[in-house]
């Protein structure tokens, strides 16, 4: 009964971490960027399939693959802001179409980024087998890889969270994604600040690839699921607030992996429901601008 | 009679207080003039009084019937129309078409196509804009886009009418014009509620003035008592 | 300066329009079955590009529902096809489309329209976990084999449908109903204040353009004789129309209506021919719309004629 609960609390912290991850991603590129990038799962699903050929082909461990691949979706997430959303935003006639324009070029890179992925890998679900040994705790038994997922995902939300508030750099970027006309009158440069925020996010899924592909399977149409549990996410802890999607990850987390203890196939509709509930009752979230 | 009256009127936003406790009364047919220093609450009230933003606390009540709490389109049908300080114009619209959709849902009593046709095309003749009136309302210069803004005001045939700043960033003789344009406007029974800047618009056209400053009432009075008023005089150069 | 062109071309384009839908109505007879079927394909794109231009076009909210109003057309029609007579079973298809609509509008359409997007994104993918826990766990049968109906008979039904959607398109639009829309999508406080009720004039559009896409996903399914929830609620089916109504341009009503025929036609050439590709050059030609014919075809024409008759 305790190993159970026990069961669901690590699941649901390792799920909260993640979540967190790619919520703050994501957060990073609406909240700074005005991009509602719906292509951030699949830039998870990268980071995941990254890992599976770097560890299947060369044998290098996913933990080693954070470092790979969060940086190296980060550059790309860079280049394609710099290239294709500055494009749009310097083309587009105003804020509303700008919003459009890039939720639909962002539409577009799902796709592409989709159909690459099916190229390459094929449309088997695959997973990786890494750490799967037992290990014993307190008398309870769980998976190595299972607690180095937890350790890593908390670690780095916590990590990300003291960038945030502590660092120059990550105060500048919290101002930006609270209020950008203001932030640029200050003198930040904008520009760079949104390229660089857009590749923060585009990190964040590199960072949540790694760590899925060791605990879950992968399929390349997983992109999907993950893009509208970011969005629920964000909404959770408040459009605007990049601290309220760490919270939010970690409370979505630990109620998904209630729901999954009792039900796997639930675990979206309960998301959903707690969407609806918001939408009804509190649309600004947990830490959002009322 | 009074036409709108506003009790202990407060919003916050956050922790921040932009309105405190807001008293003023409105009698029909009246031109008053609301006036502040920059940041003072003022597009704020009218924000409450037409249902845009919801009071914190207090009581707006039009023409005795309380409409906090109410959307901004039933608050219309009841006969308050305003504008705003920046044209929110109908970008893709023509003129016409921008005072049709006025004449055809802002008043209580639904109206049929034509009538509302030939009503839009008599607001526009009334704030000369007749000759425009198949242009798309983007390519308006800005004091025509005013005037577009006041007539699609008024084609919801309203019995008060809050003006926003109407006159900013118009040149002597535009200012000159929007003037007269109030008179004539006045002159057809509606109430006014002006937020202004122009400072010679608004002593010679209103019949009274509040003052706000930092969300508070800190004067009301004849625009004779409220020019000598040492209160206000600081209170603008100290700005 | 326009206006003799637009008086000069009204019965010329009535007229022509009365000749295509009598050349479209009686194809079934001279052409081959290959294209009658066809046809109806590009009819189901034709009429959910044109339905989601219902409510998207004139008040700018990007609705990426249309996979689940579609997808619950099919369902129903999987559900109570057997039952029932197909006319009663495409109605109710519509119907229920449209009570979901109403109920997503509700909830979604009274706060900002980032919220209206990102509900929509996820609702199909939402019902299809829903219905697959519901099938497993209650009803037993994942996956429902569906009557046949023969092809004709569904080119006849999607001929209507279509002419139901773009008379219905056509008289929004020069209604009063449409004008309160299009003032919505330029400004939607301005319109709030000056009198239209913002949240019951897009939840009726949204209601409506839901219908008819719900009608057509009722009688596709009879297509495809085996549905499952992954099957009926097909993602790309939210992405299609946007990127077809962007591709024709929303300005006026034949830019989707184009726009969806034209892409319609390639994908059926493009899946045939290079089924493993065909996402990767749809997601390429968008982005490459977006960034080069934002207003679409309908774009390119009106400039293309403002170049004609000097401004």
């Amino acid at each position: 009964m305790f190993i159970t609960f026990l069961d669901v609390v690590i699941g649901g912290l390792i799920m909260g971490g993640i979540y967190a991850l790619i919520a703050v991603g994501l957060s990073l590129q609406y909240g700074v960027g005005r991009v509602l990038n719906v292509s951030h799962g699949e830039f998870i699903m990268l980071g995941a399939f990254a890992t599976w050929s770097l560890y299947t082909v060369f044998g290098i461990s996913p933990l080693v693959s954070l470092i790979i691949c969060g940086p190296g979706l980060f550059l790309i997430g860079f280049l394609i802001h710099r290239t294709l959303f500055q494009y749009l935003r310097g083309t587009s006639e105003s804020i509303g179409a700008f919003a459009d324009s890039s939720l639909l070029a962002s539409f577009g890179l799902l796709f592409i980024i989709q159909n690459l992925a099916l190229l390459i890998w094929k449309a088997d679900i695959r997973g990786l087998s890494y750490l799967n040994v037992p290990v014993s705790i307190l008398g309870a038994i769980f998976e190595a890889n299972r607690l180095i997922a937890l350790l890593f995902a908390v670690g780095i939300s916590l990590a990300f969270y003291i960038f945030l508030t502590r660092t120059r750099l990550g105060k500048a970027i919290r101002a930006a994604a609270e209020d950008p006309a203001t932030a640029q009158v200050m003198g930040v440069n904008i520009r760079r600040v949104l390229a660089i925020c857009f590749g923060l996010g585009a990190l964040m899924a590199g960072f949540a690839g790694p760590l899925i592909s060791m605990i879950y399977e992968m399929q390349p149409t997983m992109g999907l699921e993950y893009t509208i549990i970011a969005i629920i996410v964000v909404v959770l802890g408040g459009l605007g607030s990049i601290t309220g999607s760490l919270i939010g990850g970690f409370i979505l987390g630990l109620i998904g992996s209630v729901v999954t203890n009792f039900d796997p196939g639930l675990s979206l509709v309960a998301y959903y429901v707690i969407f609806i509930l918001l939408l009804l009752v509190r649309p600004t979230g947990l830490l959002g601008k009322s | 009679m009074r036409i709108l009256e506003g009790k202990k009127v407060t919003k916050h936003f956050g922790g921040l207080a932009a309105l405190h406790y807001v008293d003023f009364d409105i009698k029909q047919g009246e031109v008053v003039g609301l006036i502040g220093p920059n940041g003072a609450g003022k597009t704020t009230l009218f924000n409450l009084i037409s249902g845009s933003l919801p009071t914190t606390a207090g009581e707006i009540r039009y023409k005795g019937k309380k409409i906090t709490g109410l959307k901004p389109h039933q608050i219309c049908k009841m006969g308050v129309a305003r504008t705003f300080q920046s044209a929110q114009l109908f970008a893709g619209l023509t003129v016409f078409e921008n005072a049709l959709a006025a004449s055809l849902f802002g008043k209580k009593r639904s109206i049929s196509v034509p009538d509302a046709e030939r009503e839009a095309m008599e607001l526009l003749e009334f704030v000369e804009l007749s000759p425009v009136s198949t242009i798309l309302a983007k390519d308006l210069p800005v004091a025509n886009q005013k005037r577009l803004e006041v007539a699609r005001a008024l084609a919801t045939k309203p019995e008060l009418l809050l003006f926003d700043e109407v006159m900013a960033g118009l040149n002597p003789t535009e200012v000159a014009q929007a003037m007269e344009l109030i008179t004539k406007i006045r002159n057809t029974g509606i109430t006014l509620f002006l937020i202004e800047h122009v400072m010679r618009a608004i002593m010679n056209i209103c019949d009274r003035i509040i003052v706000l400053h930092h969300g508070e009432k800190i004067a009301e009075g004849t625009p004779q008592e409220i020019a000598t008023s040492r209160k206000v005089v600081e209170v603008y150069l100290g700005e | 300066m326009d206006s003799t062109r637009v008086i000069y071309k009204r019965p010329f384009s009535l007229g022509i329009l009365f000749l295509i839908l009598i050349l479209l109505a009686t194809m079934p007879f001279y052409v081959q079955p290959y294209l009658v079927i066809l046809l109806s394909s590009i009819f189901m794109y034709v009429i959910i590009t044109l339905s989601w231009t219902i409510f998207s076009g004139p008040t700018r909210y990007i609705s990426l529902a249309s996979a689940a109003f579609f997808g619950v057309g099919v369902y129903t029609s999987a559900i109570l096809g057997q039952a029932l007579p197909l006319p009663v079973v495409i109605v109710i298809g519509g119907l229920v489309s449209f009570i979901l609509a109403l109920f997503i509008g509700l909830l979604t359409l009274r706060l900002r329209g980032m919220y209206f997007i990102i509900f929509t994104f996820g609702i199909s993918e939402l019902i299809r976990h829903f219905l697959l826990w519901w099938e497993a766990n209650f009803t037993g049968t994942v996956g429902r084999w569906v009557v046949i109906v023969d092809n004709t008979t569904v080119y006849y039904v999607m001929l209507v449908i279509f002419i139901m959607a773009l008379l219905t398109a056509y008289l929004i639009r020069r209604s009063r109903f449409g004008l309160a829309l299009r003032s919505i999508g330029e400004y939607e406080e301005a319109a709030t204040h000056i009198g239209i009720n913002a949240t019951v004039v897009k939840t009726t559009a949204f209601a409506i353009s839901a219908f008819f896409m719900g009608l057509a996903g009722a009688i596709m399914a009879t297509r495809w004789t085996y549905i499952d929830p992954r099957i009926a609620f097909d993602p790309l089916f939210s992405f299609m129309p946007v990127l077809m109504a962007i591709f024709g341009g929303t300005g006026q009503l034949y830019g989707p209506i184009f726009g969806a025929a034209i892409f319609a036609y390639l994908e059926e050439i493009l899946i045939t021919k290079f089924p493993y590709y065909y996402m990767l050059l749809f997601g390429t030609i968008l982005i490459i719309v977006i960034m080069f014919l934002p207003h679409g075809l309908v774009g390119l024409v009106q400039k293309w004629r403002k170049g004609g008759s000097r401004r």
